[in-house]
C-alpha cells in the first residue's frame, strides 16, 4: 500500500485523495513562514512532515485542521473544504499538539471525559472508548491522578488516546515525540502504523529524520517550501553518488574545512562524524586525507555509508541553492 | 451547539475552579468579607457633629438655643469659646466641625423680632457641611416657632411634616448594604472571567479545543455557567448577611433578585471573558477588567454619587454599566419592594448589555480560531 501511496499522483483523477493542499501559502508580516504547499495524502496513507525547527510545519498543520486561516491556497480535509465547512473537518479529524494539550490540573479520567463529551460520544461507545483509551496509555488504576503529574511518554499517549476518542478518518500530530524516550517512541509508531493499516490517514510532523522511515511518503520541508515527497526509499536512491563517512579528532573544523573542497560535492556534520558527498570515492578519500593532514586535524576511519534521509535533505537544499533553516 | 458539548465544557470548567485556591477565594471569600467590612465600614449618616460655642449673649434664652442643637442628637457641643476669634482656630484644628456663635444682644432682640445668630461649618468636607448645615437650620426653626408659640401666645401656622419612605430612619446602611452587593458582584465577576479564555491561549490548550467540534459559543456559555453558579450563590449570601447581620429589611421578591442577578451577571461575566478572549494574557486581561470594572461600578454605578447629579456626559456614560442597573435593581428589591412592573427597563437594557457582551465575545474569538 506505501508503495502505491507513493507512486500515485499528487491530484489522482476520480477518488479524492483525504487531505489535499493546493497552493496553501501563509504570511506573517514579511515573513513567509509556508510557501505554496502543494500536496495530496491517500486514505490510510501516513504522511511525514520533514524538517528542521521553523520549516513551516507547525503553520502548515495548522492551516488543515483550520485553526490558522491561509493567506492564499486552499486545504481540503475528508472531503470539505477547511475554509468552507471548518466543522465538517474538525469531526472528521483528531489532533495532538506537541505540547499534548491536556489539562494538567484535570485528573486522567476528566481530561478523557472531557474530549468525549466534545467529541458527542455517549452511552456505551463513550464508555468503551474510553476504556479503551485507558488501556491504550497503560493509565488502568491511575485515572483518578492530575495529568499534570504523568511522566512524559504517558501523557503523549493520554493525549494520543483523547484525540482519537471518536476514531476519526484523519488524524494530524505535530511533533508527537518531541521529548520522549526512545522505548516510548518505537510503541507510539507501532500504534501509529496500525491504525494506518486500520484506513486511519495520518499526517505526522517531525524533527527526527529518522522517525520517517515510519512512514510511507516524507515531504522534506524547508524555510516554508516543499522540497522533495517521496517515498523514504526513492528518495534515498535518487541520490546517486556514494556518501563518505569520516571520523575525526574535530567533527567541525573537519566540516568546515571539507566543505567546498575540489571534487567533494559538500560536507556536512553528522553527529560526531562528518557525511561527504563526492564523485569519485578513490580520488576523494586522497583529497580528504591530504586536506585534513595539512590543517592538522587527525583523520580517524573513512568509510561509505548508505545515505541517510538527512543526507538527502541537505543534497536537495543545497542543490537548490537554499540553506538549512533552523 | 449542543447541551451535550456545552456541558463537557461547564464540568471541565467547575473541575478546574475547584481545583484554583485563586479563583475559590475570589468567588467564595472575598464577597461576603468585602460586605461584612464594606457593611460596617461606609455609612453616609452624620450624627456626632462636634460643635464650638461662643455664646456672648450668656442669657436663658441663649442657653436654650443651645440645648435645642444638644437635644437633636446631631450636635455634641465639644468646646465653649471665650473669644469670637477663636471659632477660627476650632476649625482650622478640626476640633470641632461647626461653631455656634450668639452675638451679645441675642435675647433682647428675640424679644423685638429676627434675632440672627451664625454658623460657621468645615466646609473641607462638603457632604458633612450639607448635612450640618441642614440639621441646623432644622433645630434653629423649630425652635424659632417654639420661642414665637410660647412668647406670643400665637397658634401655629405652616408644620411641615416630612417622612422618607422606605428607610424612615434615614439609616444609610439601609442604602448601602444593597448597593454594596451590586458593586462588589460588578467587580468580581468581571475579574472570574478575565482569566478564563486568557488561560487557554497560555497554557496552549485552546489549540487543542478548536481542533474539536465544539463551537465558539458552546465554549463561551460552557464557561460562563460556573461563574453564573457562583455569582448566585455570592448574593444569596449577601442577602442572608445584609438581613440577618445588618437588620437591611428585604421586602422584594428573592426570585425576581436571583433573576435579575443572572442577566446581570451574565453581562458583567460576558465583559470579563470579553476582555479575555480579545487581550489573550492573563496579566493584561485581569488589570483591565479591575481598571474597567473597579471605577464605574464605585463612582458611576449610583451608588456612591447620585446619578442625577452627575454632568449630562457622565450621566450617559452611566448606561453602559450594568453596575449601574444593578445598584438600582437591588435597591428597588430589597428597600422598596418593587417586582418586574417597575424594574421592566433595567431587565432590557441589562438584557441588551449581557446579549452584546456575548455577541462580542463570540466575535473576537472568530477573528482568532477560524
Amino acid at each position: 500500500m506505501a508503495d502505491a501511496a507513493a507512486s500515485a499522483p499528487p491530484f489522482a483523477e476520480g477518488g479524492e485523495a483525504v487531505i489535499v493542499a493546493d497552493g496553501l501559502t501563509r504570511r506573517f508580516g514579511d515573513f513567509v513562514a509556508v510557501d505554496d504547499l502543494s500536496f495530496a495524502v491517500e486514505a490510510g496513507e501516513i504522511l511525514g512532515f520533514l524538517g528542521p525547527n521553523g520549516a513551516g510545519k507547525t503553520t502548515a498543520i495548522r492551516m488543515l485542521i483550520g485553526s490558522l486561516p491561509p493567506t492564499s491556497g486552499t486545504a481540503r480535509v475528508a472531503g470539505h473544504d477547511v475554509a468552507v465547512e471548518p466543522y465538517a473537518v474538525r469531526r472528521a479529524i483528531g489532533y495532538m499538539s506537541q505540547l499534548f494539550s491536556l489539562y494538567g490540573d484535570l485528573t486522567v479520567r476528566e481530561n478523557l471525559d472531557l474530549f468525549a463529551g466534545l467529541y458527542d460520544l455517549s452511552g456505551e461507545r463513550r464508555s468503551g472508548r474510553i476504556r479503551w483509551a485507558l488501556a491504550n496509555a497503560e493509565l488502568e488504576g491511575r485515572e483518578e491522578q492530575l495529568t499534570a503529574m504523568l511522566p512524559l511518554g504517558l501523557k503523549q499517549r493520554l493525549a494520543l488516546g483523547s484525540a482519537i476518542l471518536h476514531e476519526p478518518a484523519v488524524l494530524f500530530l505535530d511533533e508527537p515525540t518531541s521529548g520522549v524516550d526512545p522505548a516510548a517512541r518505537r510503541a507510539f509508531w507501532e500504534l501509529i502504523s496500525d491504525l494506518a493499516a486500520g484506513g486511519t490517514t495520518i499526517l505526522v510532523s517531525t524533527h527526527y529524520m529518522e522517525e520517517a522511515e515510519h512512514c510511507h511518503r516524507v515531504a522534506l520541508m524547508n524555510r516554508g517550501r516543499l522540497i522533495a515527497i517521496d517515498a523514504p526509499s526513492a528518495l534515498k536512491a535518487s541520490l546517486e553518488r556514494p556518501i563518505l563517512e569520516v571520523r575525526t579528532s574535530d567533527p567541525s573544523r573537519a566540516a568546515a574545512i571539507l566543505d567546498g573542497l575540489e571534487e567533494l560535492e559538500d560536507a556536512t556534520m553528522f553527529g560526531r562524524t562528518v557525511h561527504v558527498v563526492v564523485s569519485d570515492e578513490a580520488v576523494a578519500r586522497e583529497r580528504i586525507a591530504a586536506a585534513l593532514e595539512r590543517e592538522g586535524v587527525e583523520l580517524g576511519e573513512v568509510r561509505r555509508v548508505r545515505p541517510t534521509l538527512e543526507d538527502v535533505f541537505v543534497s536537495l537544499v543545497r542543490k537548490s541553492g537554499g540553506v538549512v533553516a533552523g | 451547539m449542543t447541551f451535550g458539548r456545552t456541558l463537557a465544557i461547564a464540568r471541565k470548567e467547575a473541575l478546574q475552579l475547584r481545583r484554583d485556591p485563586r479563583s475559590l477565594t475570589l468567588g467564595f471569600l472575598i464577597p461576603p468579607f468585602l460586605i461584612v467590612f464594606f457593611g460596617y465600614a461606609i455609612t453616609f449618616d452624620v450624627d456626632d457633629i462636634r460643635l464650638a460655642v461662643w455664646d456672648a449673649d450668656r442669657t436663658q434664652a441663649s442657653a436654650r438655643l443651645v440645648d435645642a442643637f444638644v437635644a437633636s442628637g446631631y450636635f455634641r457641643v465639644v468646646d465653649r469659646l471665650e473669644r469670637y476669634p477663636d471659632a477660627t482656630e476650632a476649625l482650622q484644628s478640626g476640633d470641632a466641625l461647626a461653631v455656634l456663635a450668639i452675638p451679645r444682644g441675642y435675647a433682647r432682640d428675640l424679644a423685638a423680632g429676627p434675632s440672627p445668630v451664625q454658623l460657621l461649618v468645615d466646609g473641607s468636607d462638603a457632604n458633612t457641611a450639607t448635612i450640618a448645615i441642614e440639621y441646623a437650620q432644622g433645630i434653629a426653626s423649630a425652635h424659632s416657632r417654639r420661642v414665637t408659640l410660647a412668647e406670643r401666645d400665637a397658634r401655629p401656622t405652616l408644620v411641615p411634616d416630612s417622612r422618607a419612605w422606605y428607610n424612615p430612619s434615614l439609616d444609610s446602611r439601609n442604602m448601602v448594604v444593597p448597593g454594596l452587593v451590586a458593586v462588589i458582584i460588578s467587580i468580581l465577576a468581571a475579574l472570574l472571567t478575565a482569566l478564563t479564555i486568557a488561560r487557554e491561549w497560555d497554557r496552549g490548550t485552546m489549540e487543542q479545543l478548536v481542533s474539536t467540534p465544539v463551537t465558539r459559543l458552546e465554549i463561551v456559555a460552557g464557561k460562563l455557567a460556573p461563574y453564573l453558579a457562583i455569582g448566585l450563590f455570592d448574593v444569596l449570601l449577601a442577602v442572608g448577611i445584609g438581613t440577618l447581620l445588618f437588620d437591611v429589611p428585604f421586602r422584594g421578591s428573592l426570585l425576581l433578585l436571583l433573576a435579575m442577578t443572572s442577566v446581570f451577571l451574565l453581562a458583567a461575566l460576558g465583559f470579563g471573558m470579553f476582555l479575555s478572549a480579545a487581550l489573550k494574557s492573563q496579566v493584561l486581561a485581569t488589570q483591565f477588567a479591575i481598571v474597567a470594572t473597579y471605577l464605574p461600578a464605585l463612582l458611576l454605578s449610583g451608588f456612591i454619587f447620585a446619578i442625577a447629579n452627575m454632568p449630562r456626559v457622565l450621566q450617559l456614560a452611566t448606561y453602559l454599566f450594568p453596575a449601574r442597573y444593578y445598584v438600582t435593581v437591588t435597591k428597588a428589591i430589597f428597600l422598596k419592594g418593587v417586582g418586574i412592573e417597575v424594574l421592566w427597563p433595567q431587565a432590557l437594557l441589562l438584557s441588551a448589555l449581557a446579549s452584546l457582551a456575548i455577541a462580542a465575545t463570540v466575535a473576537v474569538f472568530r477573528k482568532e480560531v477560524a
